[in-house]
């Protein structure tokens, strides 16, 4: 056996060990895809049987059983699954722009530009007499808190100047969440009568989730997910670095325009239907990333199934645990996900 | 023993007459040397039940919401729930102020020598307790004739409720949340007295955070709620199906109907006969 022969032999080893590694990978996503899907599934009929009264399901058939069936558990529990999803894609994208495992979907102020919005609205309806109530009603906290969102990333572009740098995207988006977190709690003192409302937004809300918001939160799922899709590639490149980046070709300012895009319409989408709901966008990507180790493709996809499950999960118990009134939904998407981070790391170090 | 006891009896007796000592709702006894005659109310319903017990002309300063009566508006405003002008309060030289027991600016006042008082008001009793303690405080009677005509007022609403609509369910949002006033609340207490139903029970807290679904379960005659939250009621999945949505029983109390009714002070009477003429359908909106 000559030298070359033996230089052969080690490159088809180390060949054959990185097929393997690969050939696990796949395995493990396949299988994290699989429990994903059957956890949501589970959660979704529970959603559908848990009610005001806690556990009962309505399989009656009265005209009444199937309408509170109908109307309010499943576009609730969707909707909560649908919002969770967002969250957690946008997580995993924030994630993979700002090359930083802490980063979160709400950095570009869209959770406070959301916040001073809904507050703003809730004034502005208190104010305002009979039939002007009723307009402002139509637009509704939805649509207020995605305009106070999108204001709010748009603002922290002018002040970055672009996305040019990532550092000065993300200090603007700081400084503008700080700014409008002000300006909300400004709202609130000089209107105390919309504390309770601004509350319940505040920790999260997924009680008034109906039909329209879950079929807005699906349409907008659908296109941030395709378009993300389409961004993995760069995200791949970007973990390289941004010189890599710049490198194999990439336009790194058209990358960082449509990850920052899509960010703002996810986090926007879910926030104006379910408030401020912390924690989800950051924990789910890495509840993914300590089952399998994907390439941006699968770990947006994902990020995107575990989010689902999380805030799914976390909203059952909300009208479980103390039924028929309801815990704040953010508290326990706090607690569970907090929960299971802790205990992966206490088995990773073990 | 004997001796110090005269000793002591000596002495009590050789102080002020005016001196008193009242204890407020943090059980903390708070020594008045002398009728005060420069108040501070740090809550609306406290302003409302001085000036119900005619020592308004003894305020010197009062919250930022407070507009009942209307001598009050003119008077110097010294904050809002969680933002008390500390300075601007010391600077009034209050003899005594009175404030809510949870306020953050107890511990402030107090330490800067001036008499505080802290009161929890959330139901009738209580408006009753608090009632007794600020006239106490003020050493001026009229507590027991404020709270006979309370009573009074809340009867005669309660006789306007016509025959056939006793017995009415009813379910009170305090904001939307949906957040409800139960049982257990004033309004809860009141509604009770009008011979009205209140769909939520007293034990899940005086305003629980309710599951919106058991609301459209427990399907109210009568929905009361403020102006401000009462247009999207029929927006919330489920909710047409109610019957006071269905029939258009749903009363939508202005801002200042609103203060009458969240405020557990004198005015209660008043409150009751809101809640009444909405019962009677003299209030609700027919669609």
């Amino acid at each position: 056996m000559n030298s070359a022969d033996k230089t052969l032999e080690t490159g088809r080893t180390a060949a054959s060990r990185t097929d393997a590694w690969l050939d696990a990978q796949a395995r493990r996503v396949r299988w994290f895809t699989g429990a994903a899907l059957a956890a949501s599934l589970l959660l979704l009929l529970l959603g559908a049987a848990v009610g005001s009264l806690g556990w009962e399901p309505l399989w009656d058939g009265t005209e009444a059983a199937r309408a509170i069936t109908w109307d309010i558990r499943v576009p609730r529990s969707l909707g909560a699954w649908l919002a969770g999803a967002l969250l957690g894609l946008a997580g995993a994208l924030a994630q993979g722009l700002f090359r930083n495992p802490l980063a979160d979907p709400y950095l570009m102020g869209s959770s406070t530009g959301a916040a001073f919005g809904v507050a703003v609205l809730l004034v502005a309806m208190g104010a305002a007499p009979g039939t002007a109530a009723g307009a402002l009603a139509q637009l509704g906290l939805a649509g207020a808190g995605f305009l106070g969102a999108m204001a709010a990333v748009l603002l922290t572009l002018v002040l970055a100047r672009g996305v040019q740098h990532t550092l000065r995207l993300l200090l603007a988006g700081v400084i503008v969440g700080v700014v409008f977190g002000a300006l909300a709690a400004l709202v609130m003192l000089w209107s105390p009568d919309v504390l309770r409302a601004m509350q319940a937004f505040l920790l999260g809300t997924t009680g008034l989730l109906g039909w329209t918001g879950t079929l807005l939160l699906a349409a907008m799922g659908a296109l941030v997910l395709a378009g993300a899709l389409v961004l993995s590639p760069a995200l791949d490149a970007l973990a390289l670095g941004e010189a890599a980046a710049a490198s194999l070709g990439l336009s790194l300012n058209a990358v960082r325009r449509g990850l920052v895009g899509a960010i703002a319409l996810a986090t926007g989408a879910a926030v104006a239907q379910v408030g401020l709901i912390a924690f989800v966008g950051l924990v789910a990507p890495h509840i993914v990333r300590s089952a399998v180790r994907p390439t941006h493709r699968a770990l947006l996809a994902l990020s995107a199934l575990a989010g689902g499950v999380l805030l799914l999960a976390a909203d059952v118990l909300s009208r479980w645990l103390l039924a028929p009134r309801e815990l704040p939904v953010g508290v326990l998407t706090a607690l569970l996900g907090g929960a299971y981070l802790l205990w992966l790391m206490h088995r990773r170090a073990a | 023993m004997r001796r110090l006891l005269a000793a002591l009896i000596f002495v009590l007796a050789a102080a002020p007459v005016l001196a008193v000592t009242v204890t407020d709702d943090r059980g903390v006894a708070v020594e008045l040397r002398q009728p005060p005659r420069r108040i501070v109310t740090l809550l609306p319903s406290l302003g409302e039940t001085v000036c119900a017990l005619g020592a308004c002309d003894r305020l010197v300063g009062v919250d930022d919401y407070a507009n009942w009566p209307a001598s009050v508006q003119s008077l110097p405003r010294v904050g809002g729930v969680d933002d008390p002008r500390i300075e601007r309060i010391v600077g009034l030289q209050p003899d005594l102020v009175l404030l809510s027991s949870t306020s953050r600016a107890l511990g402030r006042l107090q330490a800067l020598g001036l008499p505080v008082m802290g009161f929890d008001i959330k139901t009738l009793a209580d408006v009753r307790r608090v009632l007794a303690g600020v006239a106490d405080a003020l050493q001026v009677g009229g507590a027991e004739a404020v709270w006979q005509r309370i009573g009074a007022g809340v009867d005669a609403a309660a006789r306007s409720v016509p025959r056939e609509r006793r017995g009415t369910t009813v379910y009170f949002e305090v904001s939307s949340g949906p957040y409800a006033a139960s049982e257990s609340s004033h309004i809860g207490e009141i509604l009770a007295r009008l011979g009205a139903v209140n769909v939520v029970p007293g034990r899940l807290g005086t305003v629980p955070l309710l599951n919106p679904e058991f609301v459209v379960r427990a399907d109210p005659q009568v929905i009361m709620a403020w102006q401000r939250d009462a247009a999207a009621l029929a927006a919330r999945p489920g909710w047409p199906r109610i019957r006071a949505l269905r029939e258009g029983r749903v009363c939508r109390f202005t801002a200042e109907q609103g203060d009458v009714l969240a405020r557990p002070g004198p005015r209660l009477a008043d409150a009751a006969q809101l809640m009444a003429d909405c019962l009677a359908g003299r209030l609700a909106e027919h669609r």
